[in-house]
């Protein structure tokens, strides 16, 4: 057994966590979160020239990395730093480019391209093998025609990879954004989405029968949105004991009351249990034990990340509510991401599932 | 015993549901079901409307302008505006300074003032916190030394609530310093155009402005606008404290809310099928509805012990902290049931574009917004002191 982190994803998370924290600022976040394009391309430029996005992508497809151990130490710093950039969406893109061997297009995203993942629509965004968006082949070429629905990283973004059912198989698109009706707009917790209307857009095949591959690419999804959470909550957590100790109230700092010492113990307990299963569920991802244990992971993550982030605020009284105290932004993610890629209740009801199938 | 309303009470519900449905203006409902913010003349409208059928100052004895209502009628009143999305009264002339003018104010005062609450004329707001005094209210260190016919304030206040729109703030000051720090507070009047204050918005979690930092710098305040004696200050905010208290469960709130959330079920399919069938949502909804129906109850215990004379004393606390948490539970599950749309910004998606059913955009902006209410008038914290002050007598 060993928890110790290797060498190489030290080095890049301490990296990458000086890289957020320089770009990142609380100032910056306050405003580039929530200012169209919502992110800032630059810091989408330095973070591929670090090497981040190609630590997602495993050997075989050009990448060094990519396992649940590299998201894991990846997005622990995203979260730490309460980053808007589009990571999540780029990683599903690299996830979905290298199940297909598109390798150009690969090379490409790692190299700051920007690839975002069209995959779930408005009328039931957890059924996404159950898509009313439709494609088919010619002589010109494909075509695609439907809606997809808080595409995070729309905007901005320079290629769309869309999922769509071809009669009855899913198929995998690459859409150049300009030809798409992209209708951007802000997300309550900083960054952007976009609502993407297809009407025989032209596209590109990427790869056919890609149900599975999708599964897939959205564990890895969840494992980082996992560690993301954990990340915010090592953030949120620490700033809430120093405000503890700061702020006196009947003379004496708050930190010394036994009734708010407990509930700040308790939201370390919480930040554990999050922590543990999400090392548990980013071990697994790839394996056969993946898909459960990442749902597993995705629940309690969930559950924990609002618990964090709701305790917080209320130990933080008043200055917790605003806008410009840098902890309500990341309370605010904390509760958001649960809702991103099948939500805590949604995760229990994918293990049991699961169980029932297996049994 | 009997929990249903006497023919009266009911009678009375009839008639405010009638009125509601008549007098109630569309385009202001329509903004408070949507999540819009209200605007100055969106709430003066409104009180003109209830200043015209005498239902204004609700809270006021008769003689000063009040409906005379028993509590059980303010509760029926509260409840059934909730369900039609009307906007919350504004309290700060019409619940906390009114009261307080007729029970501490001069003749003149209340000759001058009230009548400018009924009519509209003057907006008041609060000025109690202060950056370094919340839940320790009384440690509150804005001065107002006196120097002839004037006092002199200096200060900053916080948390001021719709500060934006007021022509007046009521406030308190420390004009003593020796003795305890509760004996040492008055209760002042202040014109927000007096040379000296300056107000400045705070920005809120999910980004909306409702609050205020208010500074004070050398402002002269007549001393006739001393409310009550000098240092009698913490008297009144208690006063108030007691008084602001018959509607803080927010039952008519959190029905709505649940209404509301029972409808999402109904609208938002999840995983092939309507949200409400989900067993898991339909679970957690059936949680909340025996938690609303026993606050119900505990706050109908409290109106119909107040009503024969009573005082609300600790059930308010008790109250307090029960709505304020299902309140904050409902929003909650709301802005779960509600998937990842819930994230969009409200109303920059309408029309065809809509990612969440009509009404529901502002779903995640109230969930936050609404962390205030274990935080504000007293915090949830503060309140179990309280009742733990008087259940083990510590």
């Amino acid at each position: 057994m060993d928890f110790t982190t290797s060498d190489d994803r030290q080095m890049l998370a301490e990296a990458l966590r000086r890289l957020l924290a320089d770009t990142w600022d609380p100032e910056t976040r306050a405003t580039a979160a929530y200012t169209t394009p919502y992110h800032l391309p630059t810091a989408w430029k330095a973070l591929a020239e670090m090497g981040v996005l190609a630590a997602m992508v495993d050997e075989d497809h050009g990448g060094f990395g990519g396992t649940g151990l590299d998201l894991l130490a990846i997005f622990t710093e995203v979260g730490r730093a309460t980053c808007p950039e589009p990571l999540l969406a780029t990683l599903l893109a690299l996830r979905l480019l290298s199940s297909v061997d598109a390798g150009d297009d690969l090379e490409t995203v790692m190299a700051g391209t920007r690839a975002v993942v069209a995959f779930a629509e408005p009328d039931d965004p957890d059924a996404v093998h159950d898509l009313a968006t439709t494609a088919h082949g010619g002589g010109g070429g494909w075509r695609v025609t439907g809606r997809k629905s808080v595409v995070h990283g729309g905007p901005g973004a320079d290629l769309l990879v869309v999922t769509a059912m071809a009669d009855d198989v899913m198929v995998l698109l690459a859409v150049d954004p300009s030809d798409a009706a992209m209708h951007d707009y802000g997300l309550i917790d900083g960054g952007g989405a976009s609502e993407v209307v297809l009407e025989d857009t032209p596209a590109r095949l990427l790869g056919t029968d890609v149900g599975g591959a999708l599964d897939a690419a959205l564990d890895a999804g969840r494992v980082a949105l996992c560690a993301e959470a954990v990340g915010a909550m090592d953030r949120l957590v620490d700033m809430t004991t120093d405000h503890l100790g700061a702020r006196k109230q009947f003379g004496r700092p708050l930190a010394s009351f036994q009734a708010l010492q407990h509930r700040v113990v308790d939201l370390s307990l919480e930040r554990e249990q999050a922590r543990s299963i999400t090392i548990r569920a980013a071990a697994d991802l790839d394996t056969p034990a993946g898909p459960r244990s990442v749902a597993l992971a995705k629940h309690l993550v969930g559950q924990c990340a609002r618990k964090v982030a709701e305790e917080s605020i209320q130990l933080h009284g008043g200055i917790g509510m605003t806008w410009e105290y840098p902890g309500a932004h990341v309370a605010k993610r904390l509760v958001m991401l649960d809702a991103q890629l099948g939500d805590s209740d949604h995760q229990v009801q994918r293990v049991v599932a699961m169980d029932a199938a297996d049994a | 015993m009997d929990l249903e309303y006497t023919a009266e009470e009911r009678a009375f519900r009839d008639e405010v549901r009638d009125f509601l449905a008549d007098e109630l203006p569309t385009d202001i409902s329509e903004k408070v079901r949507t999540g819009h913010e209200l605007g100055k003349d969106d709430h003066e409208r409104w009180q003109a409307i209830l200043h015209e059928r005498g239902w204004l100052a609700q809270t006021w004895p008769a003689e000063h302008g009040g409906p005379g209502w028993s509590p059980v009628q303010r509760h029926i009143f509260d409840e059934e505006a909730a369900l039609a999305d009307a906007p919350r009264l504004v309290p700060f002339g019409l619940n906390m300074l009114g009261p307080v003018l007729i029970e501490f104010g001069t003749p003149e005062q209340r000759r001058e003032l009230l009548p400018r609450i009924l009519d509209s004329t003057d907006w008041w707001c609060q000025g109690y916190s202060e950056p370094d005094a919340g839940s320790d209210l009384a440690s509150l260190r804005t001065r107002a030394v006196r120097d002839g016919d004037h006092y002199v304030v200096n200060g900053q206040k916080t948390w001021t609530t719709l500060g934006q729109h007021a022509d007046r703030i009521f406030c308190l000051v420390r004009t003593a310093a020796e003795g305890k720090p509760q004996a040492g507070i008055s209760f002042l009047l202040m014109d927000l155009d007096d040379p000296g204050i300056e107000m400045r918005p705070i920005r809120l979690i999910e980004g909306g402005h409702e609050v205020n930092e208010v500074f004070l710098t050398d402002v002269h305040v007549p001393v006739a606008n001393l409310v009550g004696e000098e240092n009698q200050g913490w008297t009144i905010a208690k006063f108030l404290l007691t008084h602001e208290r018959t509607n803080i469960a927010g039952v008519g709130f959190a029905t709505r809310g649940l209404a509301r959330l029972r409808r999402l079920g109904t609208q938002v399919v999840r995983g092939g099928a309507p949200l409400g069938e989900d067993p898991v949502f339909a679970a957690r909804l059936v949680e909340l509805e025996a938690r609303l129906e026993a606050m119900k109850v505990t706050n109908l215990r409290m109106l119909s012990a107040v009503q024969a004379g009573g005082s609300p004393g600790a059930a308010s606390s008790m109250l307090k902290i029960t709505g304020t948490q299902l309140r904050q539970d409902i929003n909650d599950l709301s802005r779960r049931a509600l998937g990842p749309g819930a994230a969009a910004m409200p109303h920059e998606l309408d029309g065809d574009l809509a990612i969440v059913p009509d009404g529901a955009e502002a779903t995640a902006a109230h969930y936050f917004n609404n962390r205030k209410l274990s935080i504000y008038g007293g915090s949830n914290e503060i309140q179990r002191n309280i009742l733990a002050r008087q259940l083990l007598g510590a």
